[in-house]
């Protein structure tokens, strides 16, 4: 039992296989490609595997202190930035291997020409709590 | 109300009314209907018989959702069958709902869920709250769960290694919110050991206590691991402890060893240490080769190099190190500390530092950040 962060980025990651711009598929595919990610967060939970599912628009902006008694600094946003994330889902698994294993489906969500987008995704394990006993056998 | 009393009726109720005819899914969520109910009306109106009680309402429960299904005639056949209140055989049906909610053909997280809800009376929310998962979830994963073992025959001889695998689990892992895990993990294994006379049940139960009475030193009040050797050892919980003992006691007496027994033999030489100095390391060694050679388990070969380096010094403890696999979690902070205790600094920080990236939880990992801090800045100096 563990949770990991499936992590989509907008820049950053590897280019897909089927890599073409969101704004040049059809409508169709749009709609295609949204009821996948529907069907795939709503087949987790009834697997009872989904946590959470959060999309982020792209531009952020930077924050930071600036002493006693001033207002925080804000910058950015920055064109230049290297990784820009998307959006994630967290998942709640029995192993390492079925977290690869969902990362791979969500990967295949269909994408220009009905194809699949073979999007390059990140999985992070999610720090746990400590256990009580640390010389688990099960593990 | 007593809400551990409550709880502690859930299996005997629920496995009455499987025992009656009632298809498993089906009788445990009238039992938890049941259950909700009683906490709304007990306060004000207490029965005199709380488990008659309990039955009775989730049997009308059960009735009345089945008489909603098209089984209608399922359902007469039921009612037309219903056994004479009897004295109940609570301890059996206990234990076999034990089984099916540890079930092999179930997921160690859907086997944990369910033993919380079926066997515990815990609800979905609780349970929910306790493993960081959103109540439609747990809710999925629980009637998945039931479904899975909607084929088990009740009456199935079960294995008691697996369940004795979900309550250690149960014990070992989840979040301190609204339930306390470890507490309920307890009142399982004891409800358990009431139900099945086995010495690895009682070896469990034993590990579970002996832990348990450490628990309030294990963290610092702003969360941060205190390790065993800086534990506040007046503050560890010696009735516990002398539970503990005494169960571990009987069940070594019977000559049938196993995993658990082993752990909570080490465990008890730790709680027998009046100081850290005066862990008798000597003899948790040999309880280590009993374990590797019970488990074969490359985390048992790991602790052991920890405890070969307290009772043959350092070097000794880094050369069992080296037959361990290197890729185990825990693995480099191991190496850190034996390297520490053998002088060597630059190669404990370095090492302190890269177990820290590999820690699987935070308060662990902020712990060997420290370690490796703690280091450097004494090797500046």
């Amino acid at each position: 039992m563990a949770k990991y962060l499936l992590l989509k980025h907008y820049r950053g990651a590897p280019a897909s296989v089927n890599d073409v711009p969101m704004d040049q598929w059809t409508p169709e595919e749009i709609s295609a490609h949204v009821q996948y990610m529907h069907d795939f967060a709503a087949r987790l939970e009834e697997t009872g595997e989904f946590v959470d599912s959060q999309a982020l628009a792209p531009e952020g902006t930077f924050v930071r202190y600036d002493g006693e008694g001033r207002p925080p600094v804000t910058d950015g946003p920055f064109a230049e930035t290297k990784d820009v994330i998307a959006g994630w889902m967290v998942i709640d698994v029995d192993s390492y291997e079925r977290a690869i294993e969902l990362a791979g489906e969500l990967s295949a969500a269909p994408g220009a020409g009905g194809k699949p987008i073979h999007e390059w995704l990140e999985v992070r394990t999610l720090l746990a709590e400590p256990p009580t006993i640390t010389d688990c056998l099960f593990k | 109300m007593n809400e551990a009393l409550l709880r502690s009726l859930t299996p005997s109720v629920l496995a009455i009314l499987v025992r009656r005819g009632a298809d498993f899914a089906a009788a445990e969520d009238a039992v938890q209907d049941a259950l909700v109910e009683a906490v709304r009306v007990w306060p004000a109106d207490p029965p005199r018989d709380p488990k008659g009680w309990l039955i009775t309402v989730a049997w009308n429960r059960f009735l009345d959702a089945t008489r909603a299904d098209a089984a209608r005639r399922r359902r007469e056949d039921l009612v037309d069958d219903e056994p004479a209140p009897g004295p109940a055989r609570a301890l059996d049906d206990t234990l076999q709902l034990y089984f099916l909610c540890a079930h092999p053909s179930l997921t160690p997280s859907s086997a944990v869920a369910l033993t919380l809800r079926a066997v515990g009376g815990l609800t979905t929310r609780q349970i929910a709250q306790a493993y960081l998962v959103p109540e439609a979830t747990m809710a999925q994963r629980i009637s998945r769960a039931k479904r899975t073992v909607s084929g088990v025959r009740f009456d199935q001889p079960g294995d008691v290694a697996t369940v004795l695998r979900v309550l250690y689990l149960v014990f070992n892992e989840g979040y301190s919110g609204d339930v306390d895990l470890a507490a309920e993990a307890i009142r399982l294994t004891r409800q358990l050991a009431a139900a099945i006379d086995h010495p690895e049940v009682a070896g469990l139960l034993a590990l579970m206590l002996l832990h348990h009475a450490r628990r309030a030193t294990r963290t610092a009040p702003d969360g941060s691991l205190v390790p065993l050797a800086e534990q506040d050892r007046g503050r560890w919980d010696i009735k516990s402890i002398a539970e503990g003992v005494e169960i571990l006691q009987a069940a070594l007496a019977r000559d049938r060893l196993g995993e658990f027994q082993a752990q909570a033999a080490i465990a008890a030489l730790h709680a027998d240490a009046l100081t850290a100095e005066e862990t008798d390391w000597v003899q948790i060694v040999e309880w280590y080769d009993e374990l590797a050679r019970l488990t074969d388990s490359p985390v048992v070969r790991l602790n052991r190099a920890v405890a070969v380096g307290e009772a043959d010094g350092p070097r000794a403890g880094l050369a069992a190190l080296a037959a361990v696999d290197d890729s185990l979690p825990r693995h480099a902070a191991v190496a850190a500390y034996l390297h520490e205790r053998d002088g060597d600094l630059a190669t404990a920080a370095r090492l302190y530092a890269e177990a820290a990236q590999k820690a699987p939880n935070l308060a662990e990992r902020d712990h060997l950040t420290r370690q490796a801090a703690r280091l450097n800045a004494r090797r500046r100096r």
